[in-house]
């Protein structure tokens, strides 16, 4: 494979063919802020968080760095004023949804987000998709899924297919980063197997 | 849903899991709605994960995952019936249907969606009720139309 | 059907069909796209077919259901051939008077011809009217001319003559140049050079690679596409398969709206007709070259017309688009090179072909060549479909060929470009149409939906109208659309209902920022072009809504009150009997009062009352005046004196 050098943040770096320049910064000890992206998974570019400003010949863009390949000489800034800018955006536009998550928590830090810019969303599901994403390519289940699209989409389980596997697994619970998805288990199962006292009722 | 019907929807595009959209399509044409059994088949035969049916039913507005009204209303809100003034034409059909776009009355009487752009610009505000065409609509015209539909 | 195989049997036939084809017989043409569908063409249609066997005209008089005219403000439209006598808004009771006094008599029916507004004459040729003449309609004007289900009418004035010439003496890379000299550049919104894209496809490893057709208009009032698919399914599919040979690709796809069923039949016809001809499929001309084509169907999400989307959705998914740092020409459909472009950009490749890039290059300004298709709507005296050579100012397409503003009302501004482009004013009116001259200004010329607004347009509803689209057809993947959008729809929307604060404007403008720079794909990073060019160009009308809580357009019904002057008011109850609320209290010679409480603001008063009283009004920013007291309400009528 060939070996491509490029900048990152005045560092030389060394990587390969077919890297992506996440993958190329991580190697030379830079690190670069992610939510979405998981080494077990294929790279998914929905959080928008590990964008950073590439510099090629002579134009200068914001590019998603877990899913743009590496190419010879260019020139990466994982941080300057409208990288991070636009970060405290994103994490501020999340924050909406989950004002409580630990791990948006230390970003916001981080980036001087103010979780209360924007009035709190109902849903506390983020779309990092490392449920799904987990359940489909690692476990090859597909217990769990997205439905509809846009402000409305939302994850959604399978209940024929939760109620057999995912009481023995559960690896995608320490996956995320809200707490969204254990809730939307606990619906799930509430949904499939009412309690007691519903039974009766109905029975009447 | 007859399972005979999806199966030969089914065949009809080769049981080929890149159609899954077009046989969605039939069967929606065929049902006018698409239910929970006749996805569960596609997805046997296909071989396709749940998931991914479930996310295509949701994720394109063709679909319909409840059965529909008798009759379909589509209120079209482009930009040039908007700018004619549409959004005046839906409050007023809302309030005499009393269902929002997107769902059915009680009486699975009528179903109500907005939709972007019928093609009829220079006929607008347009209001296409089973595939019948009511040009230059207003809200004053609207309890009229709806009175001929049972 | 007699499969054609070769090119010299193909011209034989084209001769042998205009041979028994007789220009000087009387042709009776039927506008028959959708839009005219939706005004009465079947009727129409039914009653001319009708008319003829009665009057025992079979043999004499042939009858055409053509493809979309495009003045479609005057639809149902009837073009009488060879004379070209042209009727408008034909309704089935015409039928007979028209076949008993045109057809039979010659004689002109003046009621139902083209008046024009400026000298009140009647004009009897559709080429002498001035929506007609002052187009350029090297694409869209094969559409009268042909029955979209019919292939011999493409044949008949020179169909798939582009592709037999390609096929029996030019090599793909011959067409490739053509195409590159010519500067093709896309038309469904992008603007990329079509040559360019074609080439990385062709030069790109692989043996399988796909050609696609995008047919899924989904910009709110465009319709062009729709109606040259509809109109004239066989000049795509003649691009297509040129392209296809160019690239070196054996199978193409006609990604369709579900939304056009009448481009889907007809389409679907084409290729039917086409493959029995031996005009696609297998060896087509007795070449060597095999190319087939399948139909997809869209199913309601206008994301798919992004063309990453549209492969996704191709591949059976749910069309979430791909990061396009690899380009789809190289890595498209299935991973392999797919060479997408849009219903019109392919119709555009047999004229080329046939005519030579040079021919093409005559069109156009330096940098945008050839003509473009727009749907001219909104509040446009002529409404319908028009066809501009590149560099025309927008303001002969509004004026000159639109016919201006209708009902006495001042131009506001013209939106181009959907809800990726933006709204330009009155001043910029002399910019001329092309990809990079609009731009410059704040907008972008799209995919052509040109929709005119006056003075009634709130500039600030409109940024939010564009952003509620953007939000239902978001596909939700990435943060700055999905949540960027449904915050900056949140602001919009409570500035329109007068709950805008300091800070929302910059706010907004922040949003903006952050979907241009970080979002996934086109539909997200142009999703703030509506707030960016109404900021601009109608900041006032932004302030007064944050500021003063007030709708300069008296549009935005939260802001708006309906009222009626008691001095104007003549109590001729017009209003009162038609409010759908009931809120309107009067009689005869009792002025009418409007119920604040029970007003649904519909519009209805304001619409009816009499112009010669003009007594319902709007009014916006201001406390509604208390009623008069009852005793006031009387009207005491003058008698007439002698």
């Amino acid at each position: 494979m060939n070996e491509i050098l490029l900048k990152i943040d005045g560092k030389e770096v060394k990587a390969k063919e077919g890297m992506t320049v996440l993958e190329a910064a991580r190697s030379a000890g830079i690190s670069i802020p992610t939510l979405c992206h998981h080494e077990k998974l294929e790279p998914y570019g929905a959080c928008r968080l590990c964008i950073v400003e590439v510099e090629s010949r002579g134009w200068t863009r914001i590019v998603v760095s877990c899913v743009y390949p590496v190419e010879k000489n260019i020139i990466v800034r994982t941080r300057s004023e409208k990288v991070d800018r636009i970060r405290k955006m994103i994490l501020e536009l999340q924050l909406a949804h989950a004002p409580d998550s630990f791990i948006l928590q230390d970003l916001a830090k981080e980036y001087g987000a103010d979780r209360d810019r924007f009035e709190k969303e109902p849903s506390f599901c983020i779309h990092c998709g490392l449920c799904v994403r987990y359940c489909a390519e690692v476990k090859k289940k597909n217990a769990v899924g997205f439905v509809d699209r846009g402000i409305r989409k939302e994850i959604s389980f399978i209940p024929e297919i939760a109620s057999k596997e995912c009481w023995n697994c559960k690896e995608c619970f320490p996956l995320c980063p809200t707490e969204a998805l254990q809730a939307a288990y606990v619906l799930m199962e509430a949904l499939i197997s009412p309690p007691p006292s519903l039974k009766r009722e109905a029975e009447k | 849903m007859d399972k005979h019907i999806i199966d030969q929807i089914i065949d009809k595009h080769n049981c080929e899991p890149s159609y899954l959209i077009q046989v969605l399509l039939d069967i929606q044409a065929e049902n006018n709605w698409l239910p929970r059994e006749a996805l569960e088949r596609v997805a046997e035969r296909l071989q396709v994960p749940m998931t991914r049916i479930q996310h295509i039913a949701t994720f394109y507005k063709a679909f319909s995952l409840v059965p529909k009204g008798r009759h379909q209303i589509h209120i079209c809100l482009g930009t040039a019936c908007h700018v004619r003034g549409a959004s005046r034409v839906l409050d007023t059909v809302q309030g005499l249907t009393g269902i929002e776009p997107g769902e059915t009355d009680l009486d699975l009487k009528f179903s109500l969606e907005t939709v972007n752009c019928l093609g009829c610009c220079a006929l607008g505000p347009v209001v296409d009720i089973d595939g019948k065409t009511h040009g230059k609509m207003a809200p004053a015209k609207t309890s009229d139309v709806l009175k001929n539909y049972d | 059907m007699p499969r054609i195989n070769s090119p010299a049997e193909l011209e034989a036939f084209r001769r042998n069909l205009l041979s028994e084809r007789d220009p000087n017989k009387t042709c009776i043409t039927l506008c028959s796209g959708s839009a005219c569908h939706a005004s009465g063409s079947r009727e129409v249609a039914a009653s001319i077919q009708e008319e003829i066997q009665k009057q025992g005209l079979n043999a004499e008089v042939e009858f055409r259901r053509t493809g979309c005219h495009g003045f479609c403000e005057r639809g149902p439209i009837i073009v009488i051939r060879p004379e070209e006598i042209c009727y408008f808004q034909i309704k089935p009771e015409d039928v007979p008077e028209i076949v008993s006094e045109t057809i039979k008599e010659k004689k002109v029916i003046e009621r139902l011809l083209y008046t024009d507004p400026a000298t009140n004459e009647k004009i009897v040729h559709e080429s002498d009217i001035p929506f007609y003449k002052n187009q350029g309609r090297i694409v869209f004007g094969s559409n009268v001319s042909v029955d979209p289900k019919n292939i011999d009418d493409y044949l008949a004035i020179g169909g798939y003559s582009a592709l037999a010439k390609v096929l029996s003496g030019m090599t793909p890379d011959q067409v490739l140049q053509e195409v590159k000299k010519a500067n093709l550049r896309g038309r469904g919104g992008g603007g990329f050079p079509a040559g360019t894209k074609w080439e990385g496809s062709r030069n790109a490893p692989g043996d399988v690679k796909y050609v696609i057709v995008n047919a899924d208009e989904g910009d709110p009032g465009a319709y062009m596409d729709r109606s040259l698919l509809e109109g004239n399914p066989h000049s795509v599919l003649e691009g297509l398969t040129i392209g296809a040979y160019a690239i070196g690709s054996h199978e193409g796809y006609i990604y369709v709206r579900q939304e056009y069923p009448l481009a889907v039949e007809n389409v679907n016809i084409a290729i039917q007709q086409a493959e029995e001809f031996g005009l696609l499929g297998k060896n087509i001309l007795g070449s060597g070259f095999d190319f087939i084509v399948k139909v997809h169907r869209g199913a309601g999400a206008f994301v798919c017309g992004e063309s990453t989307a549209l492969m996704t959705a191709l591949e059976g998914r749910a069309g979430e688009p791909r990061p396009k740092y690899v380009r789809s020409n190289v890595v498209g459909l299935w991973g392999r090179p797919s060479v997408l472009n849009n219903v019109e950009t392919w119709a555009n490749v047999p004229l080329i072909i046939n005519n030579g890039a040079d021919w093409f290059t005559q069109f156009g300004t330096d940098t945008s060549k050839g003509t473009k298709i727009f749907s001219l709507v909104g509040k446009i005296t002529n409404t319908g479909l028009v066809e501009v050579p590149m560099g025309t100012p927008l303001r002969d397409i509004i004026y000159k060929i639109g016919g201006g503003i209708p009902g006495g009302k001042k131009f506001k501004a013209v939106q181009t470009g959907g809800p990726s482009g933006g709204c330009l004013p009155e001043e910029l009116l002399d910019l001329p149409v092309g990809f990079d001259e609009l731009t410059k200004a704040g907008s972008m010329m799209g995919s052509g939906g040109m929709i005119i607004m006056d003075e009634d347009t709130c500039m600030v509803d409109i940024a939010r109208y564009f952003l509620e689209f953007l939000t239902e057809e978001s596909c939700g993947k990435c943060v700055p659309c999905r949540e960027g959008m449904r915050q900056m729809l949140k602001i919009l929307t409570n500035i329109t209902k007068g709950k805008g604060k300091e800070g929302d404007i910059e706010l907004l403008e922040q949003l903006s920022e952050t979907a241009i720079e970080a979002a996934l794909c086109a539909l997200g990073k142009s999703s703030p072009n509506p707030f960016l060019s109404t900021l601009q160009h109608f900041r006032e009308e932004y302030e007064a809504h944050i500021k003063e809580k007030r709708c300069p357009a008296l549009s935005c019904k939260e802001l708006i009150s309906y009222y009626i002057d008691p001095d104007k008011c003549q109590a001729c109850m017009n209003c009162l009997r038609k409010c759908p609320s009931e809120a309107i209290t009067g009689g005869k010679r009792q002025i009418h009062v409007i119920d604040q409480e029970k007003c649904t603001k519909c519009g209805t008063c304001f619409e009816v009352c009499p112009s010669r009283f003009a007594a319902a009004k709007k009014i916006s920013g201001e406390p509604v005046p208390p009623p008069i007291p009852e005793e006031a309400r009387t009207i005491v009528r003058k008698s007439k004196e002698k």
